[in-house]
């Protein structure tokens, strides 16, 4: 089920539908009232929400552990249970069907206004549709916006579907109204950490689980954990991933189905919100009175929104001779087990196939390719030649398997123009000269900082659509470097430098673990295919044509590789001994200020800290 | 009593059960009893019935299960009935069969796959004879025969790959000969004459396995001697100070039940398949008897046993009820599977026949909550002789065998059943499950046991159903070979198989291996879904064993056993998976070696290994079962 496809671009991919197209035609609110009968799980055990309050703090798991900290803590049994009452209480959703129309009314006309159309891969619902009734689901929407899990919802209503469970952060709980709508329509809040709390993790894996196996409505969660600020895909979290799959491992589902979904937008709503998180303004925190003004986002033109529901994953299937399930058979099922290295294993590579999924379900816009080149000439184009490459982009993308929506029968320069347009605010167009450049602040008296740290966010804005295309042009990109930096063609020798920079890069990119080998072939295999190598029994050679592909593809990691260049330099020359991490991203910021997001500060510590070549002493 | 006829010999009958129940005969209780369900004493002389013959094949199918005289069949008019004499259904009309059939598999009398009608002989190959052997064995004085049929017959249990090559004429391996030793000192001159000819040996009792455990392994090149112990048939002594008895270990359930019977005793050891398996054959598989709950199963049912091994004779050397001697001897004979050795004498415990048996049932609005009150019969330790829990499917099976009703105040009444159940009470006919349950001992002490059960039951929803329910329920188990014959005539193939597992897993269990049968049914191109259905048949204290039926239709499959044998196979493995264990009665013989490891640890097979080892070190008894 997860093995990839040998030809990406062969693969069928199923048509999408505008879903707002008819409520542009009829009436919302009575669309928000009428009769919503979804299809229902075969195996489900009708209970209220109450009443699932109650099943889980009667469950053994739960008691098993209340009596293991009442005993470690020295509390009583009442009190332990009092405050795993607590806890559910400040986590359980209250779904309502009322709040839901509610919810479904004011969207209605929100998107109508954000959006020129939603589009939905209708085979995708079917697929759904039929999946819903034979196991619980668990929908894993990938996460760019706020918008993402209301438009799941939204979209689940509209085809019938039973309406999900959302593992929310708690911010939103500081949303005093908002925070409770959305609880009142399937939002459950959990804490953002909670390591070591044995009761907290007893109570919300006994909540997930037991809506899980009594059917109760599917569960959706985000993978990556949080929103991703740069539009790339971020290692997934297996936490959750672990909750989920364990009815299955200890059989008391026969399986469960996950569906990935890749939700992309041609402009995200919180672009430059993300921009300046990156350079280390704070992330606004979730009020109501915040949401409130930023009501101006409802003016302007997101262009189109892609929602594909991909093709559900059984566990069982993906489980088969990777996890012996006999090995809950000596423990009674209740107590608690940490995985098993085995099963953390299973757990982390299939969290990073499903993001792959998702990644690869993402339908990219035109704007997406005019922004990697963009981004590549920071001097800017004449409109004639970025028509030509964007056009020649287009073509490789396409090779490479790129899901891209590139609208038929249109001249490509009439393409190009709509998407400038659209992305006006982070360029600008003069005498059929195109250049990034900051057209929204007013030009009055900057200093010479503001000035840099708005053309940063521009910068950092459109790296964000470069990025949802990174993943079409990963693997050929890390060979093409390889290439280009092991001085040799003997295919080892290229290998070898592929291997280190994957592994280098693993941070920053979803590469899954183990895939050394088949993401080099699968690399090899692209570039061979476009001509651009010659991949002989111990040699690697590059065709008389191939040269301005390998330059492209060696320009779109270029980067990366000198932000991280640029993070190994900084700890080199800076000799503080006692770099605390807090210290470290505003330290690197200062260091070297331009093009350098914390997102990929963290990555590059991270993957300096695994490989070693870091140490990290607890003070 | 089922018939009313007047005949002298139904007098007798009367009579004998009369005596064996110690009841009153105008007693209607009495007529119920757990010995219906099976074919009957023979008529002409029921007190000295004629053992199994050598020549089994005279009184039984050569490819298929039990009595020629039996067999279902769909008559002219496509109605079901059952054939012969010998059992309650016999010459009875089974009217809903035929429906319940046709729905359940999509099959169709039309098209039928009927078997080959008698043995190819020219099929068998000829005997790889050990000349000396038979010399020295004649000199002896043991019976022996290399007559073809005899051979065949003796080359398969009841699994469903051997009998259905059988039906389709194809014979594979079979025992170059077969001898039937008459005693003890038989057994211990032919495993001598087989130690010094190296002749391998394979123990066979009543031929019922279905572990592939009789099968002659493909890679043996010596002679095969099939050692039949029907003739080892004798009830050697009874002690009724110290309630037992000392039986050769050839007899069969039946026979041994009825002699014990005529003195007023019982083993009440009593497995589906008693009416044809050896007391032999129950120590060699540790075999488990519907009315445990009362009289344990086969290793709390021996006290002594002698088995003939290639180093000599091991016994124990006194009758004590129990021993401190080291890891017990007796464990490396039960379920040994005839790789150890021959056993030839067994003394086992007795008890005086019950004053009164009782069926009765339950009706449950769901397979959960007669789980859950299994469950609790078995916390409160107080379930009777035998109580099991059929799911949907069985229970709608076993209506199929109602038989035809006689009056219209019976139909009226089965109505009104079903109306005060399904309506009244709101059961969902496609979730409602029946409990069926066996009640034994003295009348007032019975009664008063039955009131305890319905008062759990009733806690769990529970509804009771009466006795003819339960009656039927016990019914199915032992017609259902029978029945897999029938099948077999119209394009289905199926088979049971059985697990124990911990009660909190039983449901999650119960669910997964039958949605994992239906899944690889389809996934393996199986036209119809296919039968799978479970019951709980017994509980313990810390679980229950688990039976399931598995059957489909194979029409349209170009390798039906083989597909058969994938999802079984599948099965199983879910079956572990879930936390079940790889047997709890029907053995592992050739047919689940492959788990052996995994489930007794590497260690465990090892000991078992060096056991033979010792034992036998010339693998005489060289069935290739366990290990």
């Amino acid at each position: 089920i997860l093995s990839y496809p040998r030809h990406p671009v062969l693969k069928k991919r199923d048509d999408f539908e505008d879903v707002l197209e008819e409520r542009r035609r009829s009436s919302d609110l009575r669309y928000a009232l009428r009769c919503y009968t979804p299809t229902l799980y075969k195996g489900l055990v009708p209970c209220k929400v109450s009443m699932l309050k109650s099943i889980v703090l009667q469950s053994d798991h739960l008691q098993c552990v209340i009596k293991q900290v009442s005993s470690e803590s020295g509390d009583s049994t009442e009190c332990v249970a009092e405050e795993a009452s607590l806890i559910l209480d400040e986590m359980a959703h209250r779904m309502q069907l009322s709040t839901v129309r509610f919810f479904v009314f004011t969207l209605s006309k929100a998107f109508k206004r954000l959006f020129r159309s939603v589009c939905v891969n209708e085979e995708g619902i079917q697929r759904l549709q039929q999946a819903v009734q034979e196991h619980p689901v668990v929908l894993l929407p990938s996460h760019r916006s706020y918008m993402d899990f209301l438009m799941m919802s939204y979209l689940l209503y509209m085809f019938d579907l039973p309406l999900p469970v959302i593992a929310a952060g708690m911010d939103f709980m500081s949303m005093k109204f908002i925070g409770e709508m959305l609880r009142m329509s399937g939002a459950f809040f959990i804490r953002r950490s909670f390591g070591g709390d044995k009761l907290y993790w007893a109570v919300f894996s006994e909540y997930v689980k037991t809506m899980l196996r009594k059917g109760y409505a599917p569960i959706e969660f985000f993978l990556e954990g949080t929103r991703s600020r740069t539009c790339k895909s971020l290692t997934p979290k297996t936490g959750l991933l672990n909750i989920v799959m364990e009815p299955f491992f200890k059989g008391e589902l026969f399986d469960v189905s996950l569906v990935p979904v890749s939700i992309s937008y041609e402009r995200v709503l919180e672009e430059s919100l993300y921009a300046r998180e990156l350079l280390g303004v704070p992330k606004p925190k979730e009020s109501t009175s915040g949401l409130l003004k930023a009501r101006r986002v409802l003016s302007e033109d997101y262009g189109s929104m892609h929602v594909y529901f991909g093709h559900p994953v059984s566990v069982r299937s993906l489980a088969e001779g990777k996890i012996k399930r006999s090995q809950y058979n000596l423990l009674p099922r209740y107590i608690p087990q940490k995985p098993s290295v085995d099963t953390h294993e299973f757990l982390n590579d299939a969290a990073f196939r499903l993001v792959r999924i998702q990644e690869e379900n993402m339908v990219l816009k035109p704007w997406v390719l005019i922004a990697t080149l963009l981004l590549q000439n920071p001097d800017g184009m004449d409109l004639s030649s970025l028509t030509e490459q964007t056009d020649w982009l287009r073509h490789l993308a396409l090779a490479f398997g790129a899901f891209l929506d590139w609208p038929d029968h249109e001249a490509c320069s009439e393409v190009i123009s709509c998407s400038l347009a659209l992305h006006r605010r982070l360029l600008s167009v003069s005498a059929g000269h195109v250049q990034l450049s900051v057209t929204d602040a007013p030009q009055v008296e900057t200093t010479p900082e503001e000035a840099v740290f708005q053309r940063a966010v521009v910068v950092l804005s459109c790296a964000s659509y470069r990025n949802q295309i990174l993943h079409v042009f990963l693997r050929p990109a890390l060979l093409a470097v390889a290439m280009q930096s092991a001085n040799s063609s003997r295919k080892d020798d290229i290998y070898n430098c592929f291997n280190f920079l994957r592994n280098m890069f693993s941070n920053e990119f979803i590469l899954c673990p183990g895939d050394s080998v088949q993401d080099f072939e699968e690399a090899c295999y692209l570039l061979m295919k476009r001509g651009v190598l010659q991949v002989l029994e111990h040699e690697i050679v590059m065709s008389a044509s191939g040269q301005s592909t390998l330059a492209f593809l060696c320009s779109v990691l270029e980067p990366f590789l000198q932000g991280y260049q640029v993070v190994c330099r900084y700890l080199c020359e800076e000799t503080n001994e006692n770099l605390t991490e807090k210290e470290f991203i505003p330290a690197v910021r200062s260091f070297c200020f331009v093009s350098l997001s914390s997102d990929l500060q963290k990555n590059a510590l991270a993957a300096l800290l695994r490989l070693k070549a870091v140490r990290k002493v607890k003070v | 009593m089922a018939s009313n006829s007047s005949s002298s010999s139904a007098q007798q009958r009367l009579r004998i059960i009369a005596g064996h129940l110690q009841k009153r005969p105008e007693d209607e209780h009495a007529s119920v009893a757990a010995q219906e369900c099976k074919a009957e004493t023979p008529r002409s002389n029921p007190s000295s019935a004629a053992p199994v013959p050598k020549r089994r094949q005279e009184i039984m199918k050569w490819n298929g299960w039990g009595y020629s005289d039996s067999r279902f069949l769909f008559n002219k008019k496509g109605q079901a009935e059952f054939t012969g004499k010998r059992y309650r259904l016999s010459g009875l009309i089974l009217p809903s069969l035929k429906d319940w059939f046709e729905g359940t598999f999509g099959a169709n009398l039309q098209h039928k796959s009927p078997a080959t009608p008698t043995v190819n002989l020219s099929a068998v190959a000829p005997p790889n004879l050990n000349e000396p052997f038979i010399e020295d064995l004649k000199a002896a004085g043991v019976a022996a025969s290399h007559d073809p049929e005899d051979r065949v017959f003796r080359a398969h249990g009841h699994c469903l790959h051997e009998i259905f090559a059988l039906r389709e004429g194809r014979i594979g391996r079979v025992p170059d000969m077969v001898v039937w030793p008459s005693c003890h000192s038989d057994v211990e001159k032919i495993v001598e004459l087989a130690c010094k000819h190296n002749v391998c040996l394979i123990p066979y009792g009543g031929g019922t396995s279905v572990s592939s455990a009789l099968e002659c392994p493909h890679e043996e090149t010596r002679s095969i001697v099939s050692l039949d112990t029907s003739q080892m048939n004798r009830i050697l002594w009874i002690d009724e100070k110290n309630l037992t008895a000392h039986v050769e270990a050839g007899i069969i359930g039946q026979d041994l039940e009825r002699q014990l019977n005529e003195h007023g005793y019982c083993t009440g050891h009593e497995p589906d398949s008693m009416e044809f398996s050896s007391l032999g054959g129950w120590v060699a598989t540790r075999a488990s008897g519907m009315k445990k709950n009362i009289y344990g199963n086969i290793e709390d049912l021996v006290v002594h046993i002698k088995m003939v091994t290639p180093r000599g004779v091991i016994e124990k050397s006194c009758l004590g009820p129990r021993m401190s001697t080291g890891p017990d001897i007796h464990h490396f004979i039960l379920g040994s599977e005839g790789t150890l050795g021959v056993v030839t004498e067994v003394t086992m415990k007795i008890r005086p026949i019950p004053e009164y048996q009782k069926y009765g049932s339950v009706v449950f609005p769901n397979f959960q909550q007669g789980v859950a009150c299994l469950r609790e019969v078995a916390r409160q330790r107080c379930a009777p002789a035998s109580i099991r829990l059929m799911d949907n499917e069985q229970f709608q099976f076993g209506h199929a065998l109602k038989p035809q009703v006689s009056s219209i105040f019976t139909s009226f009444l089965d109505g009104l059943k079903k109306f005060y159940i399904t309506k009244f009470k709101g059961f969902d006919p496609h979730h409602l499950c029946v409990a069926t349950l066996l009640f034994e001992g003295d009348r007032g002490k019975v009664l008063q046991h039955e009131k305890q059960v319905y008062d759990i039951a009733a806690k769990f929803g529970g509804l009771a159903a009466g006795e003819d329910n339960g009656q039927r329920g016990y019914m199915l188990t032992f017609v259902i070979a029978y029945l897999r014959d029938l099948g077999m005539d119209y394009y289905v193939i199926g088979e049971s198989f059985e697990t124990s597992v911990p009660w909190d897993r039983v449901l999650d269990l119960c669910r997964n291996v039958k949605e994992r049968i239906v899944r690889e049914c389809k996934e393996r191109g199986v036209q119809f879904p296919p039968l799978s259905t479970c019951r709980v048949t017994q509980t313990y204290d810390a679980g229950a064993c688990v039976y399931f039926y598995f059957a489909f239709n194979y029409r349209g499959l170009s390798d039906p056993v083989h597909v058969y044998e994938q999802v079984e196979h599948a099965a199983r493995e879910e079956i572990l998976a879930n936390g079940g264990s790889l047997s709890h009665h029907h053995g592992v013989g050739k047919l689940r070696k492959e788990w052996m490891k995994e489930s007794v640890s590497g260690v465990g097979l090892g000991m078992l290994k060096s056991v033979k080892e010792y034992v036998d070190p010339q693998n005489i008894f060289g069935n290739r079962n366990l290990l």
